[in-house]
């Protein structure tokens, strides 16, 4: 079954009917779409047969790589997830670029700030080796506990949508949802034992974060991010900062401290 | 003042997928200046997509695998074209390179004693293949990237090569532009590592993303090195079919390696139909034999679905060309029926292939764990690529490397599931080796201003040329997708690739005349109209071997030569650049294994 539908995109040279072009606008696009198409088949149509310097990222098509994200119909999401099944198609499709990040072109953003933190992150330490041959044994429960965390395929909406980084701007206090996500299956890893907890209170500004679970909401993988990693490790970190006796042996001998 | 910034490394890397990656963690390890660019945003490259596993002969779950059962289930799957030192090389450096992946943070799936699990897949006698769930390659590129991030390695995200520049007969540096800006920049470097993956976009129905193009091979053979097996191209048998828009995503081998089994509209396990006599010793006699197999029984073995890709694909396009296909052109892949043997099957099911069930819940409003899943074969693999020394990885042409899966040689004429993991860390990892070794025996080369101002140009060009109908980037790179598809796929016949030959012929003269509008910040039409050159270019290598080869054999199927020939099974194509700018075809004689691996082989039939 194939019925035409508008897409109105987000386009850096600007739109019709008055907008600024040196501002940037909406541009509406009509394409035939059928049965099961998402709305990434479509931008990449209207690419191929009435734009073709319409600037888009994708990779795998198949919601594994975390490359085609977008705002559509003002929701952050993977173009190549969303279904045109799932969106009222009587009215004009709107997609736009993720709004917390600086644009580039069209429905490209710079996300490289995003690189910038991840690597200020303490890396992996694991523990020295369980067997003589270099390896370690862990039970497979230990595993499945961080998971969730490493299904993560940095399409960076949950970045997008966390109102700390989108309307406070706070980058340069704030490491975001993805990465209190990575600092949490760092932290969980059965064999890391570094210790990230400082970090995460001051130079990370975990609390930052006022549990309100827009990112969780947006999250193409369903990581629950806010009840499963950032709260716990916001536990660890009061655990830590403010533990009476912790307190005083930090008064006193300064030093370091056992992982929880 | 040049139009272009230079940057200089001693080792350059190109590309960013698992190859690459090591390659560049191995160079930097060896205290050289390592520079990586990549197409995309790091981490996104196609490595992510990979599913079922990694193979390495751990032993972990049946201990009578080890390094020779791999290397000869390697080499019967490769049909005994592949480069035997490559294939003994991989088989031994696996377990290696799989444990140290653990040590940089990767998580695997656990033995009940706590070790590495391990799980069956096509072609493998054992139980080998080191897995998370479905979604290994994700761990493995995250491992990689989160490690090299650490390795003082300069990224230069999205920046497409265009040309490999040489100082008379030895590598010096690449030309090349930044997707974002459109910046031009030349890196200089005194080795390259070519970690470009694969081909898949110069055919229609594929699991590659748009940036497998075949760059690797198109600039080594621009620069003069040779590429070897271009006619194997592998077809993974099962690829969604619907919705079209989705067609040809990959559906992950490890469902049947779990129990999924293949039936077409009949209903009929069509695979026992058609077992090859390589593997009649080694395959289930029947159903119950071949479930027992998936459940761990070492008595039993491996159900006709899991033999090798080539075989399973072409079994599904006899079923569809039959008529007894599924609704949309496919066949049936059914993991929900082990319900009746498996009492948890749902929570099974989700917990072993949750990309599987997340993937088809979401794109296809199918729920794997009750419906029967609708699969076709779909391009996912290039067994050819650019020809390497074996202990090195480096091209012919000197200070070049190649490794993953733009290099040729591991695998033969078919790949078996599994060993791309493998092959990517452990060749990786060598051409990284190499690499800096060479960096650090000769100094940097000098590169030519005439090269470059020409490679310039050629970039450039495509925005002053006047808009043609029928020169428009997207719609060439689909008619080239559409003769591939049809003229060289699958099943091929000379007089269909002699067609596939015209028609890359006239695409080429207007790709001559590709014109693109818009400026050069992140212009999508731009990028293609570069991109076609290297697929044309390798297109034209797959055909002409493919017609050369008059038999067929693992992944090239000829319907005008249906049989294996013996003396075609001792040479390898080899593809270069004549002096006189055509592309020449040799065979050269595939290298004999030493006495000691014949002797494996033949313990291991």
């Amino acid at each position: 079954m194939t019925q035409d539908a508008t897409f109105r995109i987000w386009r850096t040279d600007g739109g019709e009917g008055g907008e600024s072009a040196a501002k940037g606008g909406h541009r509406d696009y009509t394409t035939p779409v059928s049965d099961g198409m998402v709305v990434l088949d479509a931008v990449l149509d209207i690419q191929a047969k009435q734009a073709n310097d319409l600037a888009v990222r994708w990779n795998c098509k198949a919601g594994k790589c975390g490359s085609c994200s977008a705002e559509v119909n003002g929701v952050p999401r993977l173009m190549c997830m969303t279904r045109l099944s799932d969106l009222p198609l009587d009215k004009p499709v709107k997609v736009e670029p993720m709004r917390a990040f600086p644009p580039v072109r069209d429905l490209v953003t710079d996300v490289s700030w995003n690189f910038h933190v991840k690597k200020k992150i303490k890396p992996f330490k694991p523990r020295p080796a369980d067997a003589p041959d270099g390896t370690w044994r862990m039970a497979q429960d230990d595993v499945d506990r961080v998971m969730e965390f490493r299904k993560c395929i940095e399409c960076f909406l949950c970045q997008d949508v966390c109102h700390v980084l989108r309307d406070h701007q706070k980058f340069d206090e704030f490491i975001g949802p993805r990465f209190l996500v990575y600092t949490a299956a760092l932290e969980m890893h059965p064999l890391d034992v570094e210790d990230r907890l400082e970090d995460l209170r001051r130079a990370h500004g975990i609390g930052y974060c006022n549990i309100t679970k827009c990112c969780t909401k947006v999250c193409p993988e369903h990581i629950t991010i806010t009840d499963n990693a950032i709260i716990p490790l916001k536990e660890r970190v009061v655990d830590q900062a403010y533990d009476p006796i912790r307190l005083l042996g930090r008064v006193f001998g300064g030093g370091s401290k056992p992982k929880a | 003042m040049p139009g272009y910034e230079i940057i200089e490394h001693d080792v350059l890397v190109i590309g960013a997928g698992g190859a690459g990656l090591r390659a560049a963690i191995a160079a930097s390890a060896a205290k050289v200046k390592v520079g990586v660019v990549c197409k995309s945003l790091l981490g996104k490259a196609h490595t992510v997509m990979a599913e079922g596993g990694v193979a390495a002969a751990l032993a972990n779950v049946d201990d009578r695998d080890g390094w020779k059962v791999h290397f000869t289930d390697t080499m019967r799957g490769g049909q005994y074209l592949n480069n035997y030192r490559m294939a003994e090389i991989h088989a031994k450096e696996a377990p290696a390179r799989v444990h140290e992946l653990e040590a940089w943070g990767a998580l695997f799936d656990r033995t009940p004693d706590g070790r590495i699990l391990q799980r069956n897949f096509g072609g493998h006698r054992y139980p080998r293949l080191a897995h998370v769930g479905d979604r290994t390659g994700l761990e493995m590129i995250r491992t990689l990237q989160d490690h090299g991030i650490h390795q003082g390695i300069d990224v230069h995200m999205e920046h497409t090569v265009l040309k490999l520049l040489r100082d008379g007969d030895r590598i010096a540096g690449a030309f090349a532009y930044d997707r974002e800006r459109g910046r031009l920049k030349v890196f200089r470097a005194k080795a390259v590592v070519l970690a470009t993956g694969g081909i898949g976009r110069a055919f229609r129905v594929t699991s590659n993303s748009w940036e497998y193009t075949a760059d690797g091979l198109g600039l080594a053979y621009e620069a003069g090195a040779d590429l070897m097996d271009m006619e194997f191209v592998q077809f993974h048998p099962t690829g969604m079919v619907w919705p079209p828009s989705v067609r040809g995503i990959l559906v992950t081998e490890g469902v049947r390696g779990e129990g999924g089994v293949l039936r077409n509209s009949e209903g009929r396990r069509f695979m026992f139909d058609d077992i090859p006599p390589l593997y009649a010793g080694q395959t289930a006699e029947n159903e119950e034999e071949g479930w027992r197999y998936c459940q761990g029984d070492k008595n039993a073995r491996r159900p006709p679905e899991l033999l090798t890709r080539d075989h399973v694909a072409r079994c599904i396009n006899r079923e569809v060309k039959a008529g007894r296909g599924s609704p949309h052109g496919g066949v049936f892949l059914d993991i929900a029926w082990v319900k009746e043997k498996l009492p948890n099957s749902v929570e099974h099911i989700k917990r072993k292939l949750p990309g599987m069930y997340h993937q088809f819940k979401e794109l296809a409003d199918i729920d794997i764990t009750q419906e029967a899943m609708e699969v076709g074969p779909t391009t996912h693999y290039m067994m050819g690529g650019v020809r390497v020394d074996a202990e090195t990885q480096m091209s012919t042409l000197p200070g070049l490397f190649a490794a993953g899966e733009c290099g040729a040689g591991l695998h033969g004429a078919n790949r078996l599931g599994g060993n791309s993991l493998s092959d990517l860390l452990v060749f990786g990892k060598l051409a990284g080796d190499f690499a800096a070794a060479w960096a650090k025996e000769h100094p940097a080369g000098k590169i030519g201003d005439g090269d470059v101002e020409a490679a310039e140009r050629a970039a450039m060009e495509p925005f002053g040329r006047p808009a043609a109908a029928d020169a428009a980037p997207f719609l060439l790179q689909a008619e080239l997708q559409d003769c591939m598809q049809d003229l060289v796929g699958i099943v091929r016949r000379e007089e269909e690739m002699a067609r596939a030959l015209e028609t890359i012929g006239t695409l080429n003269k207007r790709a001559a005349r590709v014109a693109v509008q818009g400026n050069r910040e992140f212009n999508p039409g731009w990028h293609t109209a570069l991109d076609l050159k290297n697929m044309l270019l390798v297109s034209e290598a797959i055909t002409r071997a493919a017609i050369l080869r008059k038999e067929s054999r693992g992944a090239h199927f000829r319907e005008d030569f249906p049989a294996k020939d013996e003396a075609a099974g001792k040479i390898n194509l080899v593809v270069r650049r004549g002096s006189d700018g055509a592309m020449q075809i040799a065979p050269v004689p595939v290298p004999e294994p030493t006495a000691e691996l014949k002797r494996i082989i033949e313990e291991m039939k």
